[in-house]
């Protein structure tokens, strides 16, 4: 589903990814984790498309489509969902009116009828129950004056809504709770049929105690130095980063 | 930033979808501004004499005022003998039959989306259509009749209603309140006269439709409307011009005037010739307009939606008067590319215990300028007054400006005051998080600012509501970068 070879990207002259290889099968769930200014927020930026930076090297395909190629918006259409690690507020916006944009654009990308107002509400409704979401807040102004939990909360309902294929969730667990995590967690292990995939980007690995993940791999210095599965994540808690760094050195 | 810059390629060579003229043969009076040309409009209209006078006394006055210079914009100066001050469509048109109107005026109207034949009509809603200087046709007229309300051309007014029209004409802004009022007070064509009888609500929406079409011509319309003891209207006025490399002078005025109980809700979607993006061309609005709550418990509110003009100039207010009267003022203002707006309101509080909220929404981009300007009075006996005031401004981009100027005047110590302002940019990360969710740049910025003016446009009747949001989705296009 997606292939990444050898991406290299910077900001402002800086380079912050030095050559990443990562391929996502359908259904897969990956984790990536990291010391802080390894470079995971600088991955989930490129690969959703944000203008910032600047892809150097590389390539990434998505369902064999070159997704560097197309703008932000098409690769959401396409089916890559990032929930963001600061979801911005947009007043005056309800977040219900902001997902019927969304879908029906997706829709008309995809040559289908925008979705029948009624037909929206009930899928909506349908959605609400699954995230067990409040209904006050789908009628508020998107995450203006939302708690740092409603706002992860609000990230992962529109994943379900948007029925993505390919999850990127940016340090979801950042400022969160524990309750909070469980809440969205739980919200994320609904998604999972088998077919949907996700890339968890995360500093803890507490967040992997509730979205068990496949694989997890190490970035560092904007390469993945050392994969393995979920037992990687716990080991990490136990001894920390330092000792990966050591060895990167060391072969270096 | 070069995909940025593709965004604005492609989208500054989006036409202005209402920039076509309409060929039809013209009478007008000859180019420039005499007492002669005075007396050929009051002629052509078949004016009973005190009009000409009224006239006549606002062109002498008109003469003695220099051009005003207080504003925050420039513009050339003026030359009023370059205008055609009257423009007619030549055929003889009888109000009551549109078979005898010219097809070719019928299929302006309906290309900019106005039907005025019978069965294409919008349901509840009557439309006064003005096409330059003259009123083309009123729809609905006899089911408003049955009602007692009356709809009709300035023009006619002044035949058939000349008691109302002497009484109320001029009474909330007199000839010599400022330049352009002035001006118009002289060489007023045509607009919209409407009375609401004592206890009637108005059974739909009444509406104007002003087109300007000729060359070098300005546009003056009049509009009064009157709201007796406990009468409720809502009036909604919209406007289109085609794209013509020189300014065009559209200097109206409003006046209304609700009585004990009485409302009048008075909405604008404004959409001239804005100009091209270097600023050439387009439409100079100037236009005063004044509403007075006389009656206890009146009620005036204003809306508008000005995205249109090269300039836009003009402060929609309200004279509260009558004990608890109440005043609104909602306003979205768009500038873009090398548009200009100085606008905002005056609420004179006069009667006890009166209100007035004004909330104003100011977006501008490319290299435009958008100033508020607002004036709360509260007068020596204007006990227990209460005014609200919400004025928030939003840039797009690093090269537009957003200016603001409130002006607070109070004269007993028992009113209560409060101004709120906020300025605020669309940012970079909002529309990258709608791009995510498959949202496009255009559509994510319609969508802001359509949140940001979310109260505003809450305030228009709803057929409008969303042509409004279209509206502002469409003049803001290519306004990133």
């Amino acid at each position: 589903m997606l292939e990444i070879k050898e991406l290299k990207a910077e900001i402002e002259g800086k380079k912050i990814l030095n050559g990443i290889n990562l391929v996502v099968k359908p259904g897969e769930v990956h984790a990536i984790m990291g010391p802080n200014g390894a470079g995971k927020s600088t991955l989930s930026s490129v690969l959703a498309g944000r203008a910032d930076y600047e892809v150097t090297g590389g390539t990434v395909s998505f369902n064999g489509k070159d997704l560097l190629d197309m703008a932000p918006e098409d690769r959401a259409r396409e089916g890559v969902f990032l929930a963001f690690q600061y979801p911005v507020e947009i007043p005056g916006v309800s977040t219900t009116n902001f997902l019927k944009t969304a879908i029906n654009e997706k829709r008309k990308y995809l040559g289908l009828e925008p979705m029948e107002a009624t037909d929206f509400l009930k899928f909506m409704r349908e959605k609400m129950e699954l995230m067990e979401m409040d209904k006050a807040l789908t009628s508020r102004s998107l995450n203006e004056g939302f708690s740092g939990g409603e706002k992860k909360r609000n990230e992962v309902f529109q994943m379900a809504m948007l029925e993505p294929q390919l999850s990127i969730m940016d340090e979801t667990d950042s400022g969160l709770d524990i309750d909070a995590l469980r809440l969205v967690s739980t919200g994320v292990n609904k998604l999972k049929d088998g077919k949907r995939s996700f890339v968890v980007i995360t500093h803890y690995q507490r967040l992997l105690d509730y979205i068990v993940p496949d694989f997890v791999h190490v970035l560092y210095k904007g390469r993945i130095v050392k994969s393995g599965d979920a037992n990687l994540a716990k080991e990490l808690e136990v001894k920390g980063y330092d000792w990966i760094k050591e060895e990167v050195e060391a072969g270096a | 930033m070069a995909e940025e810059v593709d965004i604005i390629d492609q989208v500054v060579g989006q036409e202005y979808k209402y920039g076509f003229t309409t060929n039809i043969e013209m009478d007008t009076a000859p180019m420039g501004l005499t007492e002669d040309t005075i007396r050929f409009i009051s002629a052509k209209k078949n004016e009973p004499e005190w009009m000409l006078e009224y006239r006549l006394k606002a062109y002498k006055y008109w003469l003695t005022l220099p051009d005003p210079n207080w504003q925050n914009f420039h513009y050339p100066p003026i030359n009023y003998q370059d205008i055609i001050f009257y423009a007619a469509p030549k055929e003889k048109i009888k109000l009551d039959s549109l078979d005898q109107v010219d097809p070719e005026l019928l299929k302006t109207f309906e290309k900019l989306g106005i039907s005025l034949t019978e069965q294409k009509r919008l349901t509840g809603v009557a439309v006064d259509a003005v096409f330059d200087s003259v009123s083309i046709a009123t729809t609905f007229k006899d089911q408003l009749k049955e009602k007692g309300v009356i709809f009709c051309s300035m023009s006619e007014a002044i035949h058939e209603h000349p008691e109302l029209v002497k009484k109320y004409l001029s009474s909330v802004v007199p000839h010599t309140d400022n330049f352009f009022a002035a001006l118009n007070s002289a060489v007023f064509s045509d607009g919209s006269f409407v009375y609401i009888p004592k206890g009637v609500r108005c059974p739909m929406e009444l509406s104007t439709y002003f087109r300007i079409n000729a060359e070098n011509t300005g546009q003056f319309e009049r509009t009064l409307i009157i709201a007796d003891e406990g009468a409720y209207v809502s009036y909604l006025e919209g406007c289109t011009a085609p794209m013509r490399d020189e300014n065009q002078l559209h200097a109206a005025v409003v006046e209304l005037v609700a009585l004990d109980n009485a409302e009048i809700k008075y909405s604008t979607v404004q959409n001239w010739y804005p100009g091209d993006k270097e600023g050439k061309g387009g439409i100079y609005n100037f236009v005063t307009k004044r509403g007075i709550c006389l009656g206890d418990h009146a009620k005036i509110s204003w809306t508008q939606v000005e995205t249109g003009s090269a300039i836009t100039w003009k402060y929609p207010s309200c004279i509260l008067k009558g004990d608890y009267s109440v005043g609104e003022f909602f306003s979205v203002a768009v500038t873009n590319n090398m548009q200009q707006a100085d606008t905002g309101t005056k609420m004179i509080h006069i009667g006890k215990h009166t209100k007035s909220r004004i909330v104003s929404k100011g977006i501008s981009a490319g290299k435009s300028h958008n100033t508020y300007r607002g004036l709360v009075k509260v007068n020596k006996k204007a006990e227990k007054a209460r005014n609200y005031t919400q004025c928030d401004s939003m840039l797009i981009g690093d090269r537009s400006g957003a200016h603001t100027f409130p002006y607070i005047e109070i004269n007993n110590k028992s009113a209560m005051v409060e101004h709120e302002a906020s300025t605020s940019k669309i940012g970079e990360d909002q529309i990258f998080y709608c791009n995510q969710r498959g949202i496009g740049t255009e559509e994510a910025i319609g969508l802001i600012v359509n949140g940001f003016c979310r109260e505003v446009l809450n305030q228009l009747p709803m057929e409008f509501a969303v042509e409004a949001q279209k509206l502002l989705a469409v003049s803001l296009e290519g306004s990133v970068g």
